[in-house]
């Protein structure tokens, strides 16, 4: 039994159909990732499974149990905000001791839970402050211990890294995957950013305009996507589409991974000119205008081509997708 | 203009700002400055300080020697209050729920709330008596605290939905999350981050319910319901008027205001500029 079901979720604002019919099984002690474009529904969809948001149609079940029209606080569930959204006038032993106080717990399991979280979140000094006084990455260390301190069967997280800096955006990523590790709970988390959801899913689920567009392991969304958007969406730089027709192929579309892409100056199959270089120290990403479009190239190593020089790129066919009209995986 | 210095500038805005200000206090310091001189000397010299021979507490001796006037102080403070209180309260809870959350016919409400503020109640004097004798209340301070309540709640509506919109809805669904009722939400979560708008409304609903006429003449002319701006009009004859009486009453009466708004200013001033500064 899933620890999460959602079975032909719908929701409609006004006349929009924001979330379109979701199915989904999240296992017991699974780390499940939302991704998608800004706007898809991604948020929505989270509100909906934590009872913030009312369900226009479908079903959705925590542990079996169908919680519909059950409230947030009754649903056994721990939420992590973009904007952190700590309680301003309480400090942050009272920001983690909320809900149980909430829930009618004693002062010394109050006492216990805070502290054991914030030992696992090394938050020990800051207890008696208030998040005014706390940075940005603090501030998020905070949320994500008053999720702990209740010991949900649910933890949600909505975009928490997007308002932290690169560096604090790794370390913390890091902290949530150990904590994942560390509690064993199942976890929902949503982002749009794609390096996030491969580095922290067991499964992602992507999405797009309030659809599941594939559901996967990280690298069977990497190698084996459904469809043009999921294999542009998953891996960075994104996935080139070169138009099959004019490579002799029976296909619509094409798709070949920057790094399957390979650039000669001399012969090659298609002709291009290089536009822009970037290098990155262990790798070098070239763009390259054809008739396809624009392409990139990902060479390991440096290596220096001029702007404007006409160049070849050759596809690796072995490593390529092929897609119909509609975008959909022709296999 | 674009080389004038940030010197020049500031020296530029201080010269308006005080001018401003010198006119804004003018009438209220002539008021203050007449109380306190002898009724020759008001009409003599109305410009001049009171010195050792037009000095003269005759006005305060009058006012305070008519009985009633703290009377009429306790009237004035307790419909003021209370009106506050109410159209605070009230007026934050209406636009709670108009900003939080979506119903059938929200805009519409919102609307008919704000409907208020275009059309003075005046107008509805003659209904809001009929509808005062009918129930009983005329010549009671509730008479007066109703109508003001119902005056004051269109803007108090209008400004705190607009303000309570943008408090962050992440904090009110943790709180949801955390077990908070829709009540402790509202009291511990939104209210003390629009506190500035609210000292706002306050200022704003406060002034013109302290200095109303109309209503307490028309509601609650009775002498143990007068209230000071009212019972300030005994010294004002038709034919003598007594002038020492009258700017001493009305010196007095600055007083509560004054208070109330030592009160609500500092996060008056951040209301105002909310905007402005963010
Ligand atoms: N309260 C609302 N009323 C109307 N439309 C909404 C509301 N909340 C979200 N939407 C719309 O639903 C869509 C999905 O929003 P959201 O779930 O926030 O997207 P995401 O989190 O994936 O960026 C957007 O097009 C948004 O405009
Ligand atoms: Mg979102």
């Amino acid at each position: 039994m899933g620890a999460l079901t959602l079975q032909g979720v719908t929701k409609t604002f006004g006349t929009t159909k924001v979330i379109q019919g979701v199915d989904l099984e999240v296992r017991d002690g699974e780390f499940c990732v939302f991704v998608g474009p800004s706007g898809c529904g991604k948020s929505t969809l989270l509100r909906m499974i934590a009872g913030l948001e009312d369900v226009s149609s479908g079903d959705v079940r925590i542990d079996g149990t169908r919680v519909n029209d059950v409230a947030p606080a009754k649903r056994e569930i721990a939420m992590v905000f973009q904007s952190y959204a700590l309680y301003p006038h309480l400090t942050v032993r009272d920001n983690m001791g909320l809900a149980l106080k909430q829930a009618g717990k004693s002062k010394a399991e109050i006492r216990d839970a805070t502290d054991r979280a914030a030992g696992m979140l090394a938050l020990e000094p800051l207890m008696e402050r208030r998040p005014a006084e706390l940075s940005g990455g603090q501030r998020q260390r905070v949320a994500i211990g008053r999720a702990i301190v209740r010991v949900p069967k649910l933890f949600l997280f909505d975009e928490p890294l997007s308002n932290l800096d690169a560096a604090l955006r790794v370390a913390t990523r890091i902290e949530i995957a150990r904590l994942h590790r560390d509690l064993g709970a199942t976890m929902v988390y949503v982002t749009h950013d794609q390096v996030e959801a491969m580095t922290l899913a067991d499964r992602i689920v992507v999405l797009r305009a309030g659809k599941v567009e594939q559901v996967g392991a990280p690298m069977e969304l990497y190698n084996d996507p459904a469809n043009t958007f999921v294999a542009g969406f998953i891996g960075s730089p994104q996935m080139n589409f070169l138009k099959a027709g004019a490579l002799g192929l029976s296909s619509d579309t094409l798709g070949i991974r920057p790094e399957h892409l390979a650039i000669s100056t001399e012969a090659g199959e298609i002709e291009a000119s290089v536009t822009h270089l970037e290098k990155l120290g262990g790798e070098t990403l070239v763009y390259a205008r054809s008739e396809h479009g624009l392409q990139t190239v990902r060479l390991f190593g440096e290596h220096s081509y001029a702007v404007d020089a006409p160049v070849w790129l050759t596809p690796d066919r072995s490593r390529a997708f092929h897609f119909d009209a509609a975008g959909q995986r022709l296999r | 203009m674009a080389a004038r210095s940030p010197l020049g500038r500031t020296i530029a805005a201080h010269a308006v700002l005080i001018a401003y200000t010198l006119i804004a206090l003018f009438p209220v310091f002539v008021i203050v400055v007449n109380s306190f001189k002898s009724r020759r000397a008001i009409f003599a010299e109305p410009l001049a300080l009171p010195n050792a021979e037009t000095f003269d507490l005759v006005g305060y001796t009058t006012v305070l020697a008519q009985g009633d006037f703290f009377q009429y102080f306790q009237n004035s403070l307790i419909v003021t209050v209370v009106s506050l209180a109410g159209v605070l309260l009230f007026g934050a809870m209406a636009a709670f729920a108009l900003s939080e959350y979506r119903f059938r016919g929200n805009t519409l409400m919102g609307l008919y709330l704000a409907l208020g503020i275009m059309i003075p109640i005046r107008l509805g004097t003659v209904a809001i008596l009929q509808m005062m004798v009918a129930g009983g209340l005329v010549n009671t301070l509730t008479a007066l605290i109703l109508v003001y309540t119902a005056q004051g709640l269109p803007l108090a509506v209008f400004i705190l939905s607009e303000f309570m919109r943008q408090v962050s809805d992440d904090l009110k669904n943790a709180g949801r999350i955390d077990g908070l009722s829709e009540y402790r939400i509202f009291f511990t979560l939104v209210l003390p981050l629009v506190r500035p708008a609210m000292a706002t409304v306050a200022v704003f609903t406060m002034i013109p319910i302290w200095n109303d006429l109309w209503f307490p003449l028309i509601l609650a002319p009775a002498e143990e319901t007068k209230t000071i701006t009212l019972g300030s009009q005994v010294f004002i004859g038709q034919f003598v008027t007594n002038w020492n009486a009258v700017l001493s009453a009305l010196s007095l009466a600055i007083i509560p205001v004054m208070v109330l708004y030592l009160i609500f200013s500092r996060q008056l001033i951040r209301g105002i500029t909310a905007g402005a500064v963010k």
